[in-house]
């Protein structure tokens, strides 16, 4: 292979790890397809798939649908009549995960690559009580897809940015499950989320 | 970076060709992200970790020990960094709980569960480090006492400091990480710290993402310079 002829065995390793992480998102998304159909997927893959040339901008564009979802979720809420300081911290969120938003789109287009289009989304919250549930949910899932995807990225500072944006998910975590009675932090250890576990439990809320 | 994802995105060989005879530690960790939960992803990664390593003693003996600059030896150092700031979390607490200061239940109940998840961090990083070759950094001595001795306020405003501090700690060293795997477990471990920081700042009547949207990472040097009030030797 091409890395033995490097002349400094530490590029060998990332080198290595570049391949990989290519694996790991044609392995997680044929998967994911297998198991929910091309159009469950559809949305968090690109053509590039078929050329073995999957990386960063897979990734990004993964996570910048969940944002899409959490956005579209923040912005429904505050047409539920939430109590007050419910209301504040959904506003605040939703807000956040928008920034999120515009931030991955401009990173999948620095990375060269065509930014996912926002699906249609259907949440089945209808007062304040399925609000904090799901919001705990999408929350902690949120969580653990970029902990699941983080490690598969090759640029630095992309993985930064990752790093980044779920310290705040995982603020947003815990400050919902306070609101919702719920332990903040229940396990000492964050799950990480395959790809196909994350689409699993978002493939509900996802309409086309 | 850049060159390596060109080289990358060069080769003619499929992913799945790639995938079927990767050598390396990425499948384990596959399985461990496939897992059923952190615990058991613990063990898996540990049992990567182990193996990496033999695999890079046979190209330098010294590398192991994190000596020369293997290619382990960063990542040694980071985990023995996050060991240090899980040594004094996990310290801070047991003294603050040890006070009987916390005269609010609920509120003492959290602390102590937050202290339990830092002793599990400690308990993990030494693992971490031991299974890289390493010799894990010993416990500082550490010198709470002027804050415990400041009351509830104090106690809760300190806490949420560290615990801020400690999710910033953990970022600033992400993207620094070469190993998937001990990246992994340090993923794990920082959205707990974040969350243990909301928690804290939503206790103080502070906000929850005092950033904003996107979380501030704090560099090695900053961090321990703002700990060394809390550290006696």
């Amino acid at each position: 292979m091409m890395n033995n002829t490097l002349a400094i065995p530490e590029l060998e390793e990332v080198e290595v790890d570049g391949l990989t992480r290519s694996a790991f998102l044609v392995r997680a998304t044929l998967a994911a397809g297998a198991v929910y159909g091309a159009t469950a997927v559809g949305p968090f893959v690109t053509k590039a798939l078929a050329q073995g040339n999957m990386g960063d901008v897979d990734i990004v564009n993964y996570a910048l649908t969940l944002e899409y979802l959490e956005t579209a979720f923040y912005k429904k809420a505050q047409k539920l009549g939430l109590s007050g300081s419910v209301k504040k911290l959904a506003k605040t969120f939703g807000d956040q995960e928008s920034q999120h938003v515009d931030a991955l789109t401009s990173t999948v287009k620095k990375l060269g690559g065509k930014p996912a289009a926002m699906p249609t989304f259907n949440f089945p919250v209808k007062d304040e009580k399925s609000f904090l549930k799901l919001a705990v949910t999408l929350e902690d899932t949120g969580v653990s897809a970029y902990n699941g995807a983080a490690p598969m990225i090759s640029s630095k500072d992309v993985l930064a940015a990752a790093g980044s944006i779920v310290q705040i998910e995982a603020r947003h975590a815990a400050a919902i499950r306070l609101a919702n009675g719920e332990a903040p932090a229940p396990d000492a250890f964050d799950k990480p989320l395959e790809m196909p576990a994350v689409l699993k439990a978002v493939q509900p809320l996802i309409q086309s | 970076m850049q060159e390596v994802q060109e080289r990358t995105g060069g080769e003619s060989e499929t992913a799945m060709e790639r995938l079927s005879r990767d050598p390396s530690s990425r499948k384990r960790f596959l399985k461990m992200v496939g897992g059923a939960g952190a615990a058991g992803a613990f063990s898996v990664l540990l049992a990567a970790c182990g193996s990496d390593n033999k695999k890079d003693t046979t190209s330098s003996g010294a590398a192991a020990t994190g000596a020369q600059g293997g290619s382990n030896a960063g990542d040694l150092k980071i985990v023995n960094y996050a060991l240090t700031l899980e040594y004094l979390e996990a310290e801070f607490y047991k003294e603050v709980i040890a006070s009987g200061q916390i005269k609010d239940k609920p509120t003492a109940e959290l602390a102590k569960k937050f202290g339990q998840t830092e002793q599990e961090h400690v308990a993990a990083l030494t693992a971490v480090v031991k299974k890289l070759g390493g010799t894990p950094a010993p416990k500082p001595k550490t010198k709470f006492g002027p804050v415990i001795d400041g009351g509830a306020k104090k106690i809760l405003t300190t806490a949420a400091a560290v615990e801020n501090l400690g999710a910033a700690a953990y970022l600033g060293q992400a993207a620094n990480i070469k190993s998937a795997e001990i990246l992994a477990a340090a993923l794990s471990i920082h959205s707990v710290e974040a969350r243990h920081a909301s928690t804290l700042n939503t206790a103080l009547g502070m906000p929850a993402t005092p950033d904003g949207a996107f979380a501030k990472p704090a560099d090695m040097a900053t961090v321990l310079k703002t700990v060394k009030p809390y550290i006696a030797s």
